[in-house]
């Protein structure tokens, strides 16, 4: 699905964000990258959704390299990666149901299309009362949430998260992360950036690590 | 509340994720358990060119109708955009309006021209009434008239104001004139031409001139004016342009957050770009029309005060308004400059808004 192939970033003034990195993330797989503040989570997955471009090294997404992508090709590549944000990102002058309908506007649906689809994606993040309400008036478990649903609407076949619980308590971080699970059970291939190693530890999936710019460890249950 | 569903009830598609595929992460739990047989996919690669265009359309209207929307919800900025935009335009189009009235005016005195034949001073009462009857056989005259050199002298006498130092002459020095009036069928300008030129020729007449000169004049004037508009009106369009522009610059900058998530969910810079050629496109059209009442209130405020002046001379002159033409003109020029200024600065500024 998603594989790393000596990857390197440089920022411009000499400072490496990230050196090196190889990883292979499979189909359907569930993964947490983790790593201190600063260690290169954000940079790879900016990496990931083509917000950034590597210094070297290859990325290859469903097998194809991200080398040849153009400027022009980007939106569609995004298509294919639902991500999901620490402060969500929502539209705040939207509903609900229009922020989380905006990926299948984006990609040309249809308008019964559409509400069809942006109700089932209410319904499986348990919001699908509020369809109706503005972003400002729910909580942050809630926000966090839309902005799931917003991911998962288009059906991406690869999901990521930047530190989706970063901004939430325990009991709501933990329902978040059992919420990615229900994805990746139905076959979305899983990446989640996130500090909580408590947590992450707990549920058992692979966990990448990162230290100043370098793959430290990588839990890799097949390649162990 | 968010408590209040089970954890159940939260992920209903955790139950038949089974029978539906890993393809469906977040479809219709309720109709997937209603249609017995696997759903295909409806992803985008699917649709079908006829839904997609009808989506394409659905978003097009959406987009028109959400930039109007934009508008109205800021009505002060907005009003007082479109009202500038509306007095640019409503200068050029209200000048060409008066242009086109002084044109229609003007139309008729091509007609009145009239030759003036100033006669040989040594010529004899026999001569003139032979030379008077000659041309009243003409086709081409309508009318001859004779001004006496005495009736002359006491004209100009009358209105040039040298009323005493004409006294003072020994002797009239001013020649008697013929004035014809050519016939309607002979009043075209090259027409005229020819018989003035017929009319220099004869051995009587000293000198004949044809009183069009000041009608030439105004045409030569009219056509300066014409292309003082045209100026005008091409330097009022940048400034439209500018207006527009620096509009929606501002819009692009307040939404710069939206513009941001949007690429980040993967939308082209065609759909990013759309409502705001819209929202260019809304400002011009309703310039337009603002320009459109600004001249129109103009005309029937000066229409009164015209009327009665074009009775004082006699004339049934009424004030012409916007054609029909013209303001589909005025109209398309609007939509055309918003949506060129709109997309001037949707090229510079949106390429600069990149997620990060």
């Amino acid at each position: 699905m998603l594989q790393f192939i000596n990857v390197g970033k440089r920022y411009p003034g000499g400072q490496d964000a990230l050196s090196g990195v190889n990883f292979h993330l499979r189909v359907q797989e569930m993964a947490f990258l983790t790593g201190h503040s600063g260690a290169g989570k954000s940079t790879l997955l900016k990496l990931i959704a083509l917000i950034e471009r590597p210094s070297y090294g290859q990325i290859l997404f469903n097998g194809s390299s991200y080398a040849g992508v153009g400027r022009r090709r980007i939106p569609y590549l995004r298509r294919e990666i639902g991500i999901i944000f620490q402060n969500f990102k929502l539209l705040y002058d939207r509903t609900v149901f229009d922020n989380v309908a905006l990926p299948l506007v984006i990609a040309g649906h249809e308008h019964r299309e559409i509400q069809r689809r942006v109700r089932a994606a209410l319904d499986k993040v348990g919001l699908l009362d509020k369809e109706k309400r503005y972003p400002i008036m729910l909580s942050g478990g809630e926000q966090q949430r839309v902005g799931i649903a917003r991911a998962v609407v288009n059906k991406p076949p690869l999901l990521l998260a930047d530190e989706p619980t970063g901004n939430l308590d325990p009991q709501l971080s933990e329902e978040i992360m059992h919420l990615f699970e229900e994805f990746n059970r139905v076959g979305v291939t899983v990446l989640i950036a996130s500090h909580n190693l408590d947590l992450i530890s707990r549920m058992g999936y692979r966990i990448l690590t990162l230290e100043n710019g370098r793959m430290r460890a990588d839990s890799d249950p097949v390649a162990a | 509340m968010r408590r209040a569903r089970g954890e159940g009830d939260l992920f209903p598609a955790g139950t038949d994720a089974g029978d539906d595929a890993g393809a469906d992460p977040a479809g219709d739990p309720a109709r997937a358990r209603a249609e017995t047989a696997p759903r295909p996919r409806t992803g985008l690669r699917r649709l079908g060119l006829l839904r997609r265009c009808k989506a394409y359309g659905e978003h097009h209207l959406q987009s028109l109708l959400d930039s109007l929307g934009r508008l109205t919800r800021n009505p002060v900025a907005g009003v007082m955009t479109i009202a500038v935009i509306g007095i640019a335009l409503a200068l050029p189009a209200g000048l060409h309006v008066v242009l086109k009235n002084v044109q229609a005016l003007s139309a008729g005195w091509e007609n009145a021209a009239q030759i003036s034949l100033f006669l040989r001073k040594d010529l004899r009462e026999e001569r003139l009434r032979k030379l008077v009857s000659e041309l009243k056989a003409m086709p081409e005259v309508a009318v001859v008239s004779y001004v006496s050199p005495d009736e002359a002298l006491a004209e100009f006498q009358r209105l040039s104001g040298f009323g005493d130092a004409v006294n003072a002459l020994q002797q009239n020095p001013l020649p008697g004139v013929l004035i014809v009036q050519p016939a309607l069928a002979a009043s075209a300008p090259a027409a005229v031409e020819g018989l003035l030129e017929r009319l220099r020729g004869h051995p009587d007449v000293e000198l004949a001139q044809l009183d069009m000169e000041w009608v030439k004049r105004l045409y030569a004037m009219m056509e300066i004016a014409r292309r003082g508009v045209a100026v005008l009106a091409s330097v009022l369009a940048l400034a439209v342009l500018l207006i527009v522009g620096n509009t929606i610059r501002l819009a692009i900058q307040n939404r710069r957050d939206e513009i941001e998530v949007q690429k980040l969910i993967g939308a082209t810079d065609a759909f990013i770009r759309r409502p705001f050629l819209y929202s260019g496109f809304w400002h011009g059209l309703l310039g337009a029309v603002i320009a459109w009442l600004l001249v129109n209130v103009s005309l029937w405020a000066l229409s009164a005060p015209v009327a009665r002046l074009s009775s004082l001379y006699d004339s049934r002159f009424e004030l012409g308004g916007l054609g029909w033409g013209t303001t589909l003109y005025l109209m398309l020029f609007g939509i055309l400059l918003g949506f060129i200024g709109a997309w001037l600065a949707v090229d510079r500024h949106l390429r600069t808004i990149e997620p990060s």
